[in-house]
C-alpha cells in the first residue's frame, strides 16, 4: 500500500514537471548580467569620483560601499528597487544594494509591529544568516591567513 | 459482552446502520429543503480592478492600504464591509442569525477584527483558500437542519497580509517563479436564507485531505489539483451525476498548472470534465497583469462566485453549478521543516 502511495506520488511529480512552466532563461539572464553590470559600473563612478576627491584607495573602497548602501536603501525606501529585482533577480540581488535591500524591506515591513519587536527584530530576517554564516566563513579565512603567515 | 461490543459497533458504521437521511454516498451531504443564496457583495484592490471582474465588483478600493494604518487592519475592515453590505441586500444585519468567516491569516486575525463590531453569534473558520465553499456547507448544514433561517458567510483575504506572513516582505527584490500565483485582495460575502428567491444550495461533498507529495509551496495548485480531482470523483460517484449535469464545474484556485493537470488527472480516472471546467484563479486577473499561473486565496473563489457566476444564475445563463474552492493547508513552519503540503476541497452544488 505504501509503496503503491509513493508510486502515485512519484507519477503524479512527474506529470507536473511535464507541464511545470520554465523561466525564461535567456531573458533572465541578460536582464541579471545588464542590470548587475550597470550597478558595478556605477560603483566604479562612484568610487572613481571619490579618488578624485582626494581619498585613498581604502577609504574611496569604503566609502563606495557606503553610497551604494545608501541608494539600495533609497531606492527601497521608494518602492523601486522590488520592481527591479522581478525582473533582473541576482542581478540586483547579489552586488550590495541587494543586501541593503534585504535589510531595509523587512525593516519597512515590521514598522507596524513597533521599532523594538517590530523593526529592530525582524530588520534581519532575510540578510540574518547572510551576516552570520559571513562571519564564520571569515574566521576561517582569518584562520588560514594567520597560520601561514 | 460481545453482543454489547456488536451492537456498538452497528451504531457507529454506516454500512449495517444504512445511511443517514440526509447523506448520499461516502462523502456527499443533501439538503432537501434548498437553502437559497439570497444575495452576495464584493468588495476587491486595485489590481483585481483592473482585472476581468473589475467592473463586475460592488466596491473597489483606491489601493492596498484604503486609508486604515495597516494590511490587516484593511483586510478586516473590506470583510466587514462585505458582510454588512451582503446582509443590507438580503434584509438587513439584525436578520443574520449566524455569521461564519475565515481568512488566511494565523489566529483568523482578519476575520476576527473585522468581526467584532458586528455583534453577532459567529463561528471562525479555517480551510486556507477552500474556506468560502466550507463555509456554504456548513451554512447548508445549520440552515437545512432547521438551526436558523438565515446565515451569512464571509472571507477575506489580501496580497500583502498573505505575502508577509507565507513569503517575503513585499518590498524585497526577489523573482517570482513562474508557476506562482498571487493573492486576491478583495473580500467575498453570501446570505444563506431558508427561503426567497435565487440559486440554492441542493448537496456539497466534504473533501478529504490529500497530500500528493508536493513541497514547494510555491507551487499551491499543482498540489491542490489532487484534492480537487478526488472530491470532484467522488461528488459524481456518491451523486451518480455526470459531468455534463453541470454546466460549469469550477475549481477555487488551481491556476493555469493546476487546472492542466486536473483535467488530465481526472481523465486516467475516466473522468471527463475538459468540456465544462475552469479555474477561478485563472478568472481574476489578465494576463498582462504579470501574476504568472494565476490567482489565489480565500477570496479568489468568493469574488468570482459572488461577482460573476451569481449573476449569471440569477439570470438564467446558468443553471447548474459545482464549485469546488481548494485550499492549501502547509503553514509558513510546516515547510521549513520540509513537509509536503496537505491540500483539501470541498464542492457545492448550486442549482436554479
Amino acid at each position: 500500500m505504501a509503496l503503491f502511495e509513493t508510486a502515485k506520488k512519484n507519477r503524479y511529480q512527474e506529470q507536473f514537471e511535464q507541464v511545470k512552466p520554465k523561466p525564461p532563461l535567456l531573458k533572465n539572464l541578460v536582464w541579471a548580467f545588464v542590470v548587475g553590470g550597470l550597478i558595478c559600473v556605477i560603483g566604479q563612478m562612484i568610487q572613481d569620483a571619490i579618488l578624485k576627491v582626494g581619498l585613498g584607495k581604502k577609504e574611496a573602497a569604503a566609502m563606495t560601499s557606503v553610497v551604494m548602501v545608501f541608494l539600495g536603501a533609497l531606492l527601497t525606501g521608494l518602492g523601486i528597487y522590488d520592481d527591479i529585482g522581478k525582473r533582473a533577480g541576482a542581478g540586483s540581488i547579489v552586488p550590495i544594494t541587494g543586501f541593503a535591500n534585504s535589510i531595509v524591506s523587512p525593516a519597512m515591513e515590521f514598522k507596524r509591529e513597533g521599532f523594538i519587536l517590530g523593526v529592530g527584530a525582524k530588520m534581519f530576517v532575510v540578510a540574518g544568516p547572510v551576516i552570520a554564516y559571513g562571519m564564520v566563513a571569515a574566521f576561517f579565512v582569518g584562520l588560514i591567513y594567520w597560520l601561514r603567515h | 459482552m460481545n453482543k454489547v461490543v456488536d451492537m456498538d459497533k452497528s451504531a457507529v458504521n454506516p454500512a449495517i446502520m444504512g445511511n443517514p437521511e440526509k447523506k448520499i454516498g461516502q462523502q456527499t451531504l443533501i439538503f432537501p429543503s434548498r437553502p437559497v443564496i439570497a444575495s452576495t457583495a464584493t468588495i476587491a484592490g486595485p489590481k483585481e480592478g483592473e482585472g476581468k471582474l473589475g467592473n463586475r465588483i460592488d466596491r473597489l478600493l483606491e489601493d492596498n492600504l484604503d486609508g486604515q494604518s495597516s494590511w490587516e487592519k484593511t483586510e478586516s475592515s473590506m470583510l466587514e464591509w462585505a458582510l454588512r453590505e451582503a446582509a443590507g441586500k438580503a434584509g438587513g444585519l439584525s436578520t443574520v442569525e449566524v455569521i461564519l468567516a475565515g481568512d488566511l491569516l494565523n489566529q483568523l486575525m482578519a476575520t476576527h477584527f473585522g468581526i467584532r463590531n458586528l455583534g453577532l453569534p459567529f463561528l471562525g473558520l479555517y480551510g486556507a483558500c477552500s474556506t468560502f465553499s466550507m463555509g456554504l456547507l456548513l451554512a447548508g448544514i445549520i440552515v437545512d437542519g432547521g438551526f436558523a433561517n438565515k446565515v451569512a458567510i464571509g472571507v477575506s483575504s489580501h496580497h500583502n497580509t498573505a505575502e508577509r506572513q507565507y513569503r517575503f516582505p513585499t518590498e524585497l527584490g526577489v523573482q517570482r517563479p513562474p508557476v506562482a500565483q498571487w493573492t486576491v485582495t478583495g473580500a467575498g460575502a453570501v446570505v444563506l436564507a431558508k427561503t426567497g428567491e435565487g440559486p440554492a444550495i441542493t448537496c456539497a461533498t466534504i473533501g478529504k485531505i490529500i497530500d500528493m507529495g508536493e513541497t514547494d509551496p510555491n507551487a499551491m495548485g499543482p498540489a491542490m489539483a489532487p484534492a480537487a480531482a478526488d472530491t470532484i470523483a467522488q461528488h459524481l460517484l456518491d451523486t451518480g451525476r455526470d459531468p455534463k449535469y453541470y454546466d460549469l464545474i469550477a475549481t477555487g484556485d488551481l491556476g493555469t498548472v493546476g487546472k492542466t493537470l486536473l483535467i488530465a488527472f481526472l481523465k486516467d480516472k475516466g473522468v471527463d470534465i475538459s468540456h465544462n471546467y475552469e479555474d477561478c484563479g485563472c478568472m481574476i486577473y489578465h494576463k498582462e497583469q504579470d501574476v504568472h499561473a494565476g490567482a489565489s486565496g480565500c477570496a479568489c473563489s468568493a469574488l468570482v462566485f459572488c461577482a460573476e457566476f451569481y449573476r449569471l444564475m440569477r439570470a438564467k445563463a446558468m443553471k447548474r453549478l459545482l464549485l469546488v474552492a481548494t485550499g492549501s493547508l502547509h503553514s509558513p513552519t510546516s515547510y521549513q521543516q520540509k513537509e509536503t503540503i496537505p491540500c483539501i476541497a470541498h464542492a457545492i452544488s448550486i442549482e436554479i
